[in-house]
């Protein structure tokens, strides 16, 4: 096995190659997941710090299955537009948003229904290494059943990654969803396991 | 200074490289922006699903070949001396990482960003952005060509000046192999004083960030070439049968 490249914090200069217009930059992605026409979600909240100050040079990028579930690989023969993916900066109050549709229920490699949910990477100055987390809907039955929340006893820590519903419109619902990098009111944070690499279902 | 509840940024993971001996005692500085960012509690393990194990995948229409090429991104050339940068990006077992996005940012020359934040009171080029972007092949090479970013002071300590670096974002096989990582020059005289490339305790692992000069990359009378390979979480062990 070839030794891992170690990984370096992203630093406070990147919006003008990863997240930002403002330079004239053509973007590799914007905040909003392309999609058909589900029915729209909004995703905004704010980044802190251990002290509670606002994150204001953060990225994050959200990767998701669309409603029905489907990865983006599997719609090769459809004519959606679903790509599952989009990134977003942190602006001066350290507030970020993302545009999506909210995913369906999928099963876990033990073939456990899972609650929707969205996969989330933090980049910021001051992390040698992202940190992954997800965020769960507040207006979901199945969180009571999900392998992942279900598993958290402590309800601080387990409120951590479920957003807020917080308001709806006839185009939109929105959600908050604040992430604390340190601190009592701390995200929880994943390390994936590695095990389930030995598998080859990426292969199909 | 140091925050001794948290092992990322405690002094003592900073022990001095053998290079730092040779040349006194150093104290090595802490990272002081990983202080109140960096979690104190642990992660929480997670077996992957098949979300985790695809990745996003981007289109070569988004990608144009001045893209690859920062020097010429402008009507002029950037002052600075040219380089070419290239090398592969392969998981764990050596498999590359093949239509892979990797995206590039850096100081110019004169080690300035052209990040608005960036106060540093060295020129802008007005021949120079610093961004660029590229899809691997398909036996996982990339090749940027651009200009040796300088050093510049950040402030962390006194004197603190952030070696050259060029800064890279990675894909890979799947979700879990995102990376983000920074490449350093060979013979940089900052690299033992600087906390970011120190945090990496282990030597060999720290020298993985270190590009190699390669004259197969270069170009006669025009750029000296770098090579840096990268490898990233990927296929692991024999697969199994399902």
């Amino acid at each position: 096995m070839t030794p891992l490249t170690p990984p370096q914090t992203i630093g406070p200069f990147f919006a003008y190659c990863l997240t930002s217009s403002d330079y004239g930059q053509k973007l590799i992605t914007s905040n909003r997941v392309q999609a058909g026409n589900e029915r729209q979600v909004l995703i905004k909240g704010s980044i802190y710090d251990g002290n509670g100050a606002p994150v204001t040079d953060a990225m994050l990028e959200i990767w998701q299955i669309d409603a029905q579930s489907r990865l983006p690989k599997d719609l090769h023969d459809t004519n959606t537009s679903f790509n599952g993916f989009a990134r977003s900066g942190t602006d001066v109050q350290g507030s970020y948003q993302f545009e999506t549709v909210k995913p369906g229920q999928s099963l876990d490699l033990n073939n456990v229904l899972q609650a929707p949910h969205i996969n989330v990477v933090v980049f910021a100055r001051g992390l040698i290494s992202h940190l992954f987390t997800r965020i769960y809907f507040s207006d979901e039955n199945c969180n009571e059943t999900d392998p992942t929340l279900s598993s958290i006893k402590d309800v601080r820590r387990r409120a951590s990654i479920i957003a807020t519903r917080a308001s709806e419109s006839d185009q939109c619902t929105t959600y908050i969803f604040d992430i604390h990098l340190q601190g009592a009111f701390e995200t929880i944070f994943f390390r994936w396991n590695e095990s389930i690499l030995i598998n080859n279902q990426e292969d199909q | 200074m140091s925050d001794q509840s948290n092992p990322m940024v405690s002094k003592e993971n900073f022990s001095p490289t053998s290079q730092t001996e040779q040349q006194g005692t150093v104290d090595q500085p802490v990272y002081h922006s990983a202080q109140h960012r960096t979690p104190n509690k642990l992660p929480m393990d997670l077996n992957a699903t098949s979300l985790e194990l695809s990745s996003p995948v981007f289109g070569h229409s988004s990608i144009r070949p001045e893209d690859a090429d920062l020097t010429k991104q402008h009507v002029g050339q950037p002052l600075g001396e040219r380089i070419i940068v290239g090398g592969r990006l392969l998981d764990e077992t050596g498999h590359p990482a093949s239509g892979s996005l990797v995206e590039i940012w850096q100081t110019n020359s004169a080690g300035r960003y052209i990040h608005k934040a960036d106060q540093h009171d060295a020129p802008l080029d007005p021949n120079f952005t610093g961004a660029g972007r590229t899809i691997t092949d398909e036996d996982g090479w990339y090749r940027f060509v651009t200009v040796k970013p300088g050093a510049y002071p950040w402030g962390n300590h006194p004197n603190a000046w952030r070696p050259a670096h060029i800064h890279f974002s990675l894909f890979g096989p799947s979700y879990l192999s995102r990376l983000v990582t920074q490449m350093y020059f060979p013979g940089d005289p900052l690299l033992p004083f600087d906390p970011i490339f120190q945090g990496v305790q282990d030597a060999s692992t720290r020298a993985l960030l270190v590009a190699k000069l390669d004259f197969n990359l270069t170009e006669e009378g025009q750029a000296l070439g770098y090579r840096f390979d990268i490898t990233v979480r990927g296929r692991k062990q024999t697969p199994i049968e399902t």
